[in-house]
């Protein structure tokens, strides 16, 4: 049997890059993500720096996954939007986006799926506060902080969108 | 008509659409692009595997490579150019060569002044 634990932690959207940072700190000390969910992370012990764990934003057909497999990555799994990968780093460098422009399309996927899920949020809380039910107001709060969060990742997306005009 | 889309298409390429279509001259699955592009480039241009994907969706929709049947008993998915894709990597090496000439006569009048 592998040893295994779970961890509770919770990250903001924006802070995605500091979510896999924080995973491959795990993986360097000889404990590799092996299950998602909310605010859950389940790992098992592995040899310190023996995998490199990355994550996006993604529909993640099957295909994708597939072509990931293919490419000798493992799927760990997927929390709503977010999956998640691991790669043994004998088998070399393992990093899913290579150039700014993809960079900033993943950026675009993920300010997407916070505008939709933001402005829906935004809906009914003011439809809810109209109707005088009073829970609107919890609506109304996610709303605003989706709506944060999109300002945040756009921030990130501007500066990218900065560097490509002069290198890709 | 087909010729000036091509054309159009063809601004320039970005060094990762460059390498696959390069890549791509002999058939090749996925991680064999990865490969044939490191090894291409001397080990500086590495593809991440969602760039690769994402690119190799686009360049499908173009037409500029197709993706070949797959055989029995592998089940990686094998990419080939097309005829559009060999004019548009064409294309691309006649705006290198034009880039390097430029590039070097320049800089050589600097050096003679």
């Amino acid at each position: 049997m592998f040893e295994c634990k779970t961890v509770h932690k919770w990250f903001w959207v924006w802070d995605f890059q500091k979510e896999e940072m924080w995973l491959n700190e795990m993986a360097g000390i000889g404990w590799v993500l092996d299950g998602v969910g909310f605010c859950k992370y389940r790992f098992i012990k592995c040899l310190p720096e023996e995998y490199t764990i990355r994550m996006e934003m993604n529909n993640a057909e099957k295909e994708y996954i597939g072509f990931m497999k293919e490419t000798g990555a493992d799927y760990v799994g997927r929390m709503v939007q977010w999956v998640y990968f691991r790669k043994k780093m004998e088998d070399g460098q393992f990093d899913l986006f290579s150039d700014l422009d993809s960079k900033i399309q993943h950026l675009d996927r993920i300010g997407r799926m916070l505008l939709i899920i933001g402005m829906a949020n935004l809906v009914i809380g003011l439809a809810n506060t109209f109707n005088y039910i009073n829970i609107g107001w919890i609506n109304l709060l996610c709303g605003t902080l989706l709506m944060y969060a999109l300002g945040r990742i756009h921030g990130k997306k501007e500066g990218l969108e900065q560097e490509r005009i002069l290198h890709e | 008509m087909e010729g000036d889309k091509v054309m159009n298409d063809n601004i320039a390429l970005t060094e990762a659409t460059y390498y696959i279509l390069l890549s791509l001259y002999t058939p090749q699955h996925g991680y064999g692009i990865m490969q044939r592009t490191e090894t291409l480039s001397g080990g500086r241009v590495k593809l991440a595997a969602g760039t690769l994907y994402g690119a190799l969706s686009n360049m499908s929709e173009k037409g500029w490579i197709i993706q070949l049947p797959i055989e029995d008993g592998s089940r990686k998915k094998e990419y080939k150019l097309t005829e559009e894709g060999r004019i548009v990597l064409n294309n691309e090496l006649t705006r290198l060569k034009q880039m390097i000439s430029n590039g070097e006569s320049v800089m050589k009048e600097e050096q003679n002044v």
